[in-house]
Formats: structure tokens, C-alpha cells, sequence
């Protein structure tokens, strides 16, 4: 258990981040100068991290798949990000910020970790505004807040619907800004394929440019990752299509452990599946929760008739509507957290209560607030998104339909959960070091800040936390004797192995040449993982995925057929090497979910559950991290290693958001 | 509900930036008409690999609109046809009629090279924006960020100039090239920000120098740009920038 | 390309002013006629504005050449349709609307300038005296063989000149930064206004000669014969 040093600093819980900063070790101006860091990814964590370390002097060398770092999925966030800036006046805190994110995260985050991301958040806005992010604002030109879900206070700062990418190209803006000096190097369209490792320590990078397919070495004193989630591995997932866990699936065959991969979250508000051919779901933003109501039909025959189409959401009275979440959650209504709103829609449609004609979906329904407030009212808030909507669907939510004794009925909008964000990811200590000495994890690639489920608004603080507040300062930490080390050499057998293995690799995946395409085989990952690994988890269902993740990846070695060849550009190869590694994420996932003998955030096992049918977290047993270390090959189970959670600042205690 | 239709896909195949380039066609058939058009690429290729054909190249990632990677240039139109415009990904295939057929090419301009089939290179974008679109502001202490109060109204309309998610239409569209719907996004935004105020003449200059350089042509007001813009950004920064250009320009 | 397409403007807006001098009185018009005649000033003024002229016509042959060198080799197989509606049709012909404009400045040139300026420069002997500039109105739209092809070519040549301008003129104003959100509509409205009152100054006076209402009360007789033969002319149109 020695791998597993989580190094949180000494003294209480407010003072811990201050006391290291206080006694960290620095580089030096000079030394900076002649210390290379390699960063891998673009999006908010990525960009920020390298253009703050560039600021300070270091020379960065930036990798991102895409045409440019702008294309980061980062950018696609809607609701806002959370600041403990206390604007509203309305209580908030540091502390509280603190609390709300760890039980939010149903007491499974490091405590240590969170308190200093609440503390740096507020210094997140301030750099935002700095560099000319157009957060909203009041009329007196003061910054405005809107409120999420499973907080109390108005703390999240938003740019329209569209903060992630507003903050995104904020980040963008500064690396811009360190390119053109110089101080860090980009490579687009390039993908990092393996990490080096010499004498223990990360020192490099294989990665491939996809324009040529030809694979290049680079070297460097540190190594940081921040290259996102894993959602993908679902195949269905509001992710982008580019999203891909293959850089970290990379490090952790080197050694690197992966914590907690079954903590996935299920976004309630999405738009339903419609037909196999579907590529990607869309997410609606959780805002609409504040105004929309989301109800089932009381009856299962009147369910039936709209499965069958031959009755519209419409056609049911007010009476005959099971407003669940209003009925479960009395105190929290429409607005409870992420993880349980998408836990009562399965459990409805479950039951035969599904409203589309896959009897996967549930209403959303306006009309209420539509006869209380006026169709412009509810444009004016969502009329971007009730847009949207009518493009991907044709139906137009707030159309007016009838009036039946004084009710008003508006089309209600269809939504179902959805994949959405990863909470696992590369076990970090308390300076986001892996297990492998000078490789970093930032951002949703490590796992670190939000337990079993994240609360809205808080992948953005995390990101840019990292990026931008926390890394800088903690690598410095490792960097500190590096500069008079010299210079590694990408001749070196290490790296010349790496290459040689990763190329090999690729041999083989051209050379399958079966029958079946990449996607063909993504599909039916994402299928195997939503019915067995999903958002209701059984022992039975765990042991069935995992036997079919087997036998798939048997199909996927055997059977795969990758067109074109290695040296050129050839998309489909990029997608062969993704799908390689989503398929061994799948299992570990699968393989957490299986030992979590509990329920806790986006984790539910439904052995697990109170007799109303909520989470059950298992305190006792499993009040701890969940890390799993590669065994040399895929084919091996992984072993486990537990970093347990110890809690000064916070009474651990069932989440409850019934009164 | 759903219903199909059949139709006749040309699509743009060219190896590289110094190859011609010519189209192939393929019929697709009973496509259901919610599928969106990336989707529907999606089935060309998987039909073309089944015939052990190499697969149909373009960008493309976050399929919401926002990320703007996807870059097609659908019968005439950067993106396709929408009612309030929108990216390639948010096109939807009930927009086509049954029997129809639909030619796709990518963005032709002499900045933006192919780099194979319909994905081009957009990295003279992110050289504009490495020229000045920026404030020199170094990560750390800044001040608090009540502490400069900007009026609704200039934070709102600076929003609107961000928005632009940079996929390049407007040079598509452009019938000479022109990037200055882009940059002008970007100069406005930090034009409108008390934050992007001591930069501001050297902002300008930098990035019309930059765009100059890289073969970028000139705006002659033709307003193709803004047609097509998926974003709705408007020639009213383009007056903007000129503005602030001219006023650099008079300082010196 | 927007300073001196403004001045140039501003040039035609004096012109057009003058033209309809004519309408009213021959004398006037030729008062004007003399006071613009072969002075210092008025030859001064003549080459700033084919300077100008020059300049707006180089601007827009290096302004095209570097855009068609932006916009590449390939062209696209289906022309861009987006357009319609948004784009004017002349904003995206600019060129070739300032080439007509260009042959129709020749005619103009060979018609009055010629005979008139050049003439009284060069002390050339004439039907019609140089600085009888309303003589060489009635005679070059209603008194010369093929006056009538002469007055359509000049309305063609009108045509295109307005909806040259009908976008260059807002967009001037546009490329000077004097334009915005609210600003723009209301440019391009003062600038339509503006640009189709000039033209329609032009047109008037031309329509008015072509059918015959100028007198020919101040012609010579050498002009009466003329008169005589565009009648004719006038018939067999």
C-alpha cells in the first residue's frame, strides 16, 4: 500500500493548501528556462496548465487531436461554473462550497483535495474577467449568478448557455498568447500514443501525427495529462466524437492506477435515443429543470397508447400525470442532483411507464410554467435551447395544443439520462501526481475533486483549478532538482522500445483485417456496458457484462477490419487504437462497479437500496478510493489498492434530499 | 413520425493538398429523416467499408454546435440550409427531399488547404488569434472581478461577438477569402471590454497584420459572411474593427 | 477603394447638381460650362479626379487580384446559394459593374469632355462651340446621327453606375468603420436615397434631350441642321 501516498499537508482543513504553498520547493527563474514540460490536451484544464506554466517560464510542448486547441470538448459545457464569491449575499462560503461538493459527491471525494479547489475557485473568476471572459451581468455592471442543482445558494457564474466555451476560449486566449512568445510549442492533430518511462520516471511521450500516421518521440522533464473522461466507452454519451481514454489507458499500463472507474454520471435531461443510427446524444442543459416539470402517466394503459403512438403527452389530464420526482423529493422537487433525477426515470421506465415508442423517455413539461409566466417569459429563458430542440426532433416544446377545463396543455419536450462525465479517473496525490513519478493528471482525467457524482457547475472549477491554480504550483514540487539533471535523449532504448512497441501495435490492428468496422463493435461496447454497467448495476448483470466485454474484445482482436494504411492519414485507424482502449476501460469499470459492494452517487448497485428505492452507501467497507493497478496485460484482472478516506472537517452522513 | 428517404451522395475525395480531387457518388437509401447529416456519414462510411472501400474524410467532434469542427459545404451552402442557421452536425436530414442529390465539398479557400477529402486546415485561425487576440494578463492575483463594472449592455453584446466558435464559414462563404468576419469577432469583443482597452491598437494591427500574411483576402461588404455565419455574428464588428483599425492607425 | 469611391461620389453629386442646370436654362448651364472651362483651376481639378479615378480603378484591380488568389484555385461545383436574398447581386459584381462603368466614362469623355475642354485646350475649330456645353447636350442626345442608341447607351451606362453604387456607397461608409448595428440600416437608406436622387438627376436630363424638349432657341444654324437630321434619325428610331 506504500504506492498510494495521497500527501495531504499537514494542519487544518483551511490552512492546508496555504501551508504548502508556504513550503514547497521552487525552481528557480533560471532553472525554469531550461525545463520542459509536456502537456497532452487542450481543454480547460490542458490550456490553462500550459499557458500558466509557459507565464512562469517553463517551455511546454502542447499536443491536442484536433485542427486547434479551441476544438476542446471542454468547450461545449453549458450551465456555468460555481464560485464561492459570495456575490448574492446570500451565505455563501468557501466552507460551504467545500460541503456542497463533498456531499454532493456522496462523501466518496478527498477531503482535502475539494477544500482547496472551493478555495481557489473564486480566484478562477477573477483570472476569467481578467482576460475579458463576458461573464453575465447585472444592470449595475456587477457580475450575475444563477442557481444549480444541489446547492442552496446562487453561486454559479455562466456566459448565456454557453460558459464552457466562453471559459475555454479564455484559456484559449492565453495559450495563444504563450505560442506566440514561444514559450510553448503546439501540436494539433497530434495524438500521444505511450508515455516513456526512464528509470521510473515519466520523461516523454510517443505520439502520432495524424496527418502523416507516423509516429514521433518527444522528450521532456515532466509529463502532464489532461486529456478528459472516458464517457465514450458507452458509445452513446454526450461526449464528443473525438472523446477517448486512450492517453490515459496508456499511462495506466505503465503503472499508473486508475481510481474509482465505476463512478459515472448519468445526465437526466437528455434527448431520447431515436433510432440505431444515432451517433451522439444531446444534452439539454439542467436549467430546464428549474422551470420544466418531469412526469410519467399515472396509468400503464395510458403509456401503452403513447408507446403505440396513438396517444400524444398531450392527450393525458393533469390528473392522470405522475409528477415522480415532485412525489419522491418533496423538499428538492425537480431540482434534486444529477444522479438521483436519472435513477427515478429509469425506475419508471422500468416499469412500463416510458412515453416514446422506445419506452425510453419521459415528458418535460412547460405548460405549467407557460400559464404562470407566458410563453415569452419561457422563451426568453430557454428559447435557445426549445430551439435546439425543435431542429434535432421537429417538435416545438411550448407549441400551444389545448385548453381542457381551464388547463392549459403546451408539447412537452422528451428527455432520458445519458452518459455525461466521468468522476473516475488516474489516482492523483494531493499535487495531481500519478503513481508514476513526473506524470501529472489534471482535469477529468484524474479523479480527485468530486467523489461518486459531480454536482453541475463544478467540472469547469475543476478544470481550471488545476490548470491554472494548482499544477503551476505543484509541480514545482518534482521540478525542483530536475534542472540540473541533463537533457534526456529521445535516442535513448526506452524510447526507441516504446516506439517500437506502440508501431507493432498498430501492425497488428491493420492487420486483423476481418469484417466487422470499428463502429460496428463500438456499438455493441456501448450496448454491453449501458444493459450490464450502466445506471442500475447488479452482481448477476456485472458478471454478464464482464464475460461479454471479454468475449468482444475476442471479436474486436479477431475480427476488426481497419481500411487504408498506418502512414497516412486514416481516421479509421484513430478510431481502431480509441476503441482498443475503451474496450479495457470497460471492464475496468465493470470490475470496480462489481467490488463496490454499495450504492453511492452515480454508482447504484440495486442490491444496494433503501426500501424507497435510494442509495445505500456502505461506510463500513467502503469508505475508501478504489485504485486498480495493470496486471502486464489486458487479459488479466486488475489488482485493487485502497487509499482510504479520512474526514476531519466533514460528519459523514446520508444524503438527503426529501426535506 | 419518422419517415425515409433515398437519395444520391456526391462527396468531395482528394489526397492531399496537391492532389485534384473529384467526386464519388453513392446512393444512400431509406435514410430516416431524423438522422442528422453527420449520422448520414456515418452510414456512407460504414457502407463504403463494407465494400472495403476507404471511408469519406471530414472534421467533425462534439456534434452540438459548438465546437466548430465540422465543416462541409452541403449544395451550395457552408453547413447546409437551416432555418436560423447552425453547423454542419445540427443539420438534419428531414431538410432534403426524397430523390434528391446532395453534393458536399469542403471549405475552398486558398488559406485553408485540404488536407484530405473535406477536412482542411484551419491553422491559420489560430495564428490570428496568436497575433493579439488576447489580453496580457498573467495567471495569478488579478484584481477582484467586481472591480470592474461593465454595463449589461456592453457585456452582453461583448457575449454576443464571443460566440463565434471559429469553424470558418465566413471564409468559405467569402466569395474573396476574407477573414474578417472572424477577426472582427474577436477584436470587437475585447474592444467592448474595459479589460481589452490598453491593448487595443496593438491588438488590431497585429491581427490584420497577421491575417494579411496569411493570404487572407480583403472584405469588400459583400455580406456572404454573415449569411451563412452559424452563429449569427454580424458585419457590425466588421465596421467595428475597421474603426478601431483606422483609429489605431491615425495614432501612429 | 472607400475614399475615393466618397469623393467620387461627391464629384457626381456636383455633376448631377449642374446637369440639372440645363433642365431650367441654357444660359445658366452655360455660365456653369464657362466657369469649369479651360482654367488653371478647372484642369487642376480635372486630373485630381482622373488621379482619383485612377486610383480606384488600380485599388480594384489589386484588390480583386489578391482575393482570387485568397479564394484559391478550386472553385466550388455547386456556386454558393446561400446568398439568396441576403447578398446583393451587385455587391458581388462590383468588378465587372465598375468596367461598364469604366466603357461608359469613355463615351462620356469622347461626347462632352472631348469636344468641350480638350477642344477649347487645344483651340480646336467646331460645329459647335466648346464652351457651348448645352449645344453639345441637345446635340449629342437629340441632334447627332444615332443620337438615340447614344442616350441608351448613356442610360445603361446610368444603370450600372447605380447599382454600382447602390453598394458602394454604404459600403464606403462601412469599410470607414461609420457603421454598426443600428447605424448600418440607416447608412444603407441615406445612401440609397442619395445615390438614386443623383442617378435619377442624370437620367432626367438625358430623357429630357433624347425626346426632344431641350429649345434650340441658342443653337447656331449649324445646329439647326443637326436638328434637322436627329429629327430624322428620332423618326427612323
Amino acid at each position: 500500500m506504500t504506492k498510494l501516498n495521497s500527501k495531504i499537508p499537514e494542519g487544518p482543513i483551511a490552512e492546508k493548501w496555504t501551508n504548502y504553498k508556504a513550503h514547497q520547493k521552487l525552481v528557480n527563474p533560471k532553472n525554469k528556462l531550461k525545463l520542459d514540460v509536456i502537456v497532452v490536451g487542450t481543454g480547460l484544464a490542458g490550456a490553462s496548465a500550459a499557458a500558466s506554466l509557459g507565464e512562469m517560464g517553463f517551455n511546454v510542448l502542447n499536443f491536442c487531436i484536433q485542427d486547434s486547441p479551441r476544438r476542446a470538448h471542454s468547450i461545449a459545457a453549458q450551465g456555468g461554473i460555481n464560485a464561492a464569491k459570495n456575490y448574492q449575499n446570500d451565505g455563501d462560503s468557501v466552507y460551504r462550497l467545500f460541503y456542497d461538493t463533498v456531499k454532493g459527491g456522496d462523501y466518496r471525494a478527498r477531503e482535502a483535495n475539494v477544500y482547496r479547489l472551493a478555495e481557489v475557485s473564486n480566484n478562477i473568476i477573477d483570472q476569467c474577467v481578467a482576460q475579458g471572459v463576458p461573464f453575465a451581468r447585472e444592470y449595475g455592471g456587477m457580475l450575475a449568478n444563477r442557481s444549480f442543482g444541489g446547492a442552496q445558494v446562487s453561486r454559479t457564474f455562466y456566459a448565456k448557455g454557453q460558459t464552457g466555451q466562453q471559459l475555454l476560449l479564455g484559456a484559449y486566449s492565453a495559450l495563444s498568447r504563450m505560442v506566440e512568445a514561444g514559450k510553448v510549442k503546439l501540436f494539433t492533430r497530434y495524438e500521444m500514443e505511450d508515455v516513456v518511462i526512464i528509470d521510473g520516471r515519466a520523461r516523454g511521450i510517443i505520439a502520432r501525427n495524424l496527418v502523416s500516421g507516423k509516429l514521433e518521440r518527444f522528450t521532456a522533464n515532466a509529463v502532464v495529462i489532461a486529456t478528459g473522461g472516458y464517457g465514450n466507452t458507452y458509445f452513446l454519451s454526450t461526449n464528443a466524437m473525438g472523446c477517448n481514454c486512450s492517453a490515459a489507458m496508456a499511462c495506466y499500463r505503465k503503472g499508473a492506477m486508475f481510481a474509482n472507474p465505476s463512478y459515472v454520471q448519468i445526465h437526466p435531461t437528455c434527448i431520447p435515443v431515436h433510432g440505431d443510427k444515432q451517433s451522439k446524444l444531446t444534452l439539454m442543459s439542467e436549467s430546464l429543470r428549474n422551470d420544466g416539470r418531469i412526469w410519467v402517466p399515472k396509468k400503464l394503459e395510458d403509456a401503452k397508447a403513447l408507446q403505440a403512438g396513438t396517444k400524444q403527452g398531450w392527450d393525458i389530464p393533469e390528473e392522470d400525470r405522475d409528477y415522480y420526482l415532485e412525489r419522491r423529493y418533496p423538499a428538492f422537487g425537480n431540482l434534486v442532483p444529477r444522479d438521483v433525477a436519472s435513477r427515478a426515470a429509469k425506475e419508471r421506465c422500468d416499469k412500463g411507464y416510458g412515453v416514446n415508442n422506445t419506452g425510453l423517455a419521459v415528458f418535460l413539461d412547460f405548460s405549467e410554467s407557460i400559464q404562470r409566466l407566458g410563453i415569452d417569459e419561457i422563451r426568453q429563458r430557454y428559447g435557445n435551447l426549445f430551439d435546439m430542440y425543435e431542429e434535432i426532433t421537429d417538435v416545438n416544446p411550448g407549441e400551444f395544443v389545448q385548453s381542457v377545463n381551464g388547463i392549459d396543455y403546451y408539447k412537452p419536450m422528451m428527455i432520458f439520462p445519458a452518459i455525461h462525465y466521468t468522476m473516475g479517473g488516474i489516482w492523483v496525490d494531493y499535487e495531481l501526481q500519478t503513481t508514476i513519478p513526473g506524470l501529472f493528471a489534471i482535469g477529468e482525467c484524474n479523479f480527485s475533486d468530486h467523489g461518486a457524482n459531480r454536482l453541475g457547475a463544478s467540472a469547469l472549477m475543476q478544470g481550471l483549478a488545476d490548470g491554472y491554480f494548482v499544477l503551476p504550483y505543484t509541480i514545482q514540487n518534482y521540478l525542483s532538482d530536475q534542472a540540473v539533471w541533463p537533457k534526456v535523449s529521445t535516442d535513448l532504448p526506452e524510447f526507441a522500445e516504446a516506439e517500437k512497441s506502440v508501431d507493432a501495435e498498430i501492425d497488428r490492428l491493420m492487420g486483423i483485417q476481418g469484417k466487422r468496422s470499428v463502429d460496428s463493435i463500438h456499438k455493441e461496447l456501448g450496448h454491453i456496458m449501458w444493459e450490464h454497467v450502466g445506471m442500475g448495476r447488479t452482481k448477476e448483470g456485472l458478471e454478464e457484462g464482464l464475460k461479454l466485454l471479454k468475449a468482444l474484445r475476442k471479436e474486436f482482436n479477431e475480427n476488426l477490419f481497419v481500411p487504408g494504411k498506418k502512414d497516412e492519414l486514416n481516421t479509421e485507424l484513430d478510431k481502431a487504437i480509441h476503441l482498443r482502449d475503451f474496450i479495457t476501460m470497460g471492464e475496468l469499470v465493470a470490475t470496480d462497479a462489481l467490488h463496490r459492494e454499495e450504492s453511492c452517487g452515480g454508482h447504484f448497485r440495486e442490491e444496494h437500496q433503501t426500501e424507497e428505492g435510494e442509495a445505500k452507501r456502505d461506510d463500513e467497507n467502503f469508505f475508501y478510493v478504489g485504485c486498480w493497478e495493470y496486471q502486464g496485460t489486458d487479459e488479466k484482472a486488475p489488482v485493487l489498492h485502497k487509499e482510504p478516506l479520512e474526514y476531519e472537517a466533514i460528519k459523514v452522513q446520508t444524503r438527503n434530499y426529501k426535506n | 413520425m419518422a419517415k425515409n428517404i433515398s437519395f444520391t451522395i456526391k462527396y468531395w475525395k482528394q489526397n492531399g493538398p496537391k492532389d485534384k480531387g473529384h467526386f464519388d457518388t453513392h446512393e444512400m437509401k431509406n435514410i430516416p429523416d431524423d438522422t442528422s447529416f453527420l449520422e448520414m456519414l456515418d452510414i456512407l462510411n460504414e457502407e463504403l467499408i463494407e465494400e472495403g472501400k476507404e471511408p469519406f474524410v471530414f472534421d467533425h467532434d462534439c456534434r452540438e454546435g459548438i465546437c466548430g469542427m465540422c465543416s462541409l459545404y452541403i449544395n451550395g451552402t457552408p453547413h447546409g440550409k437551416t432555418a436560423t442557421g447552425a453547423t454542419t452536425c445540427q443539420l438534419y436530414m428531414r431538410r432534403f427531399k426524397d430523390g434528391c442529390t446532395i453534393t458536399v465539398e469542403p471549405w475552398r479557400s486558398a488559406a485553408f488547404p485540404v488536407i484530405k477529402d473535406c477536412m482542411v486546415d484551419r491553422s491559420a485561425f489560430d495564428k490570428i488569434i496568436q497575433a493579439g487576440g488576447y489580453t496580457s494578463v498573467r495567471t495569478g492575483q488579478p484584481q477582484d472581478a467586481n472591480a470592474i463594472l461593465i454595463p449589461k449592455q456592453d457585456a452582453d453584446e461583448a457575449m454576443d461577438c464571443a460566440t463565434c466558435i471559429g469553424c470558418g464559414a465566413c471564409v468559405a462563404a467569402c466569395k474573396n477569402g476574407s477573414a474578417m468576419l472572424f477577426i472582427s469577432s474577436k477584436v470587437s469583443q475585447l474592444a467592448l471590454l474595459p479589460q481589452g482597452k490598453p491593448e487595443a491598437a496593438k491588438r488590431v494591427k497585429a491581427m490584420v497584420a497577421r491575417m494579411d500574411e496569411l493570404g487572407f483576402g480583403n472584405c469588400t461588404n459583400t455580406r456572404a459572411c454573415e449569411a451563412v455565419c452559424p452563429k449569427n455574428e454580424t458585419i457590425a464588428n466588421i465596421a467595428r474593427l475597421n474603426r478601431e483599425f483606422l483609429k489605431a492607425k491615425a495614432k501612429d | 477603394m472607400s475614399v475615393t469611391g466618397l469623393a467620387l461620389i461627391l464629384f457626381l453629386t456636383f455633376h448631377a447638381c449642374m446637369n440639372v442646370a440645363a433642365l431650367f436654362s441654357a444660359d445658366a448651364y452655360n455660365a456653369i460650362c464657362g466657369f469649369l472651362g479651360a482654367n488653371w483651376y478647372a484642369v487642376a481639378a480635372t486630373a485630381a479626379l482622373a488621379a482619383l479615378v485612377a486610383l480606384h480603378f488600380i485599388f480594384a484591380i489589386i484588390l480583386t487580384l489578391q482575393n482570387r488568389k485568397a479564394r484559391g484555385n478550386n472553385r466550388y461545383a455547386v456556386s454558393t446559394k446561400v446568398n439568396e436574398g441576403k447578398v446583393e447581386w451587385a455587391s458581388k459584381n462590383m468588378f465587372v459593374l465598375g468596367l461598364i462603368v469604366c466603357l461608359g466614362l469613355l463615351l462620356h469623355l469622347w461626347g462632352f469632355w472631348y469636344n468641350m475642354m480638350f477642344a477649347e485646350l487645344a483651340g480646336c475649330e467646331s460645329q459647335i462651340s466648346p464652351t457651348d456645353g448645352y449645344g453639345w447636350i441637345v446635340y449629342n442626345f437629340h441632334d447627332r446621327p444615332g443620337a438615340c442608341i447614344f442616350a441608351a447607351l448613356y442610360i445603361v451606362w446610368l444603370a450600372a453606375l447605380w447599382f454600382h453604387l447602390s453598394h458602394g456607397m454604404w459600403s464606403a461608409f462601412q469599410t470607414l468603420g461609420a457603421s454598426g448595428k443600428t447605424w448600418l440600416k440607416r447608412v444603407k437608406l441615406i445612401s440609397l436615397i442619395w445615390n438614386t436622387i443623383v442617378i435619377l438627376m442624370f437620367v432626367v436630363v438625358v430623357v429630357y434631350f433624347a425626346l426632344g424638349f431641350g429649345s434650340c432657341g441658342e443653337c447656331t444654324s449649324a445646329c439647326g441642321d443637326a436638328c434637322q437630321q436627329a429629327a430624322e434619325c428620332g423618326a427612323a428610331c
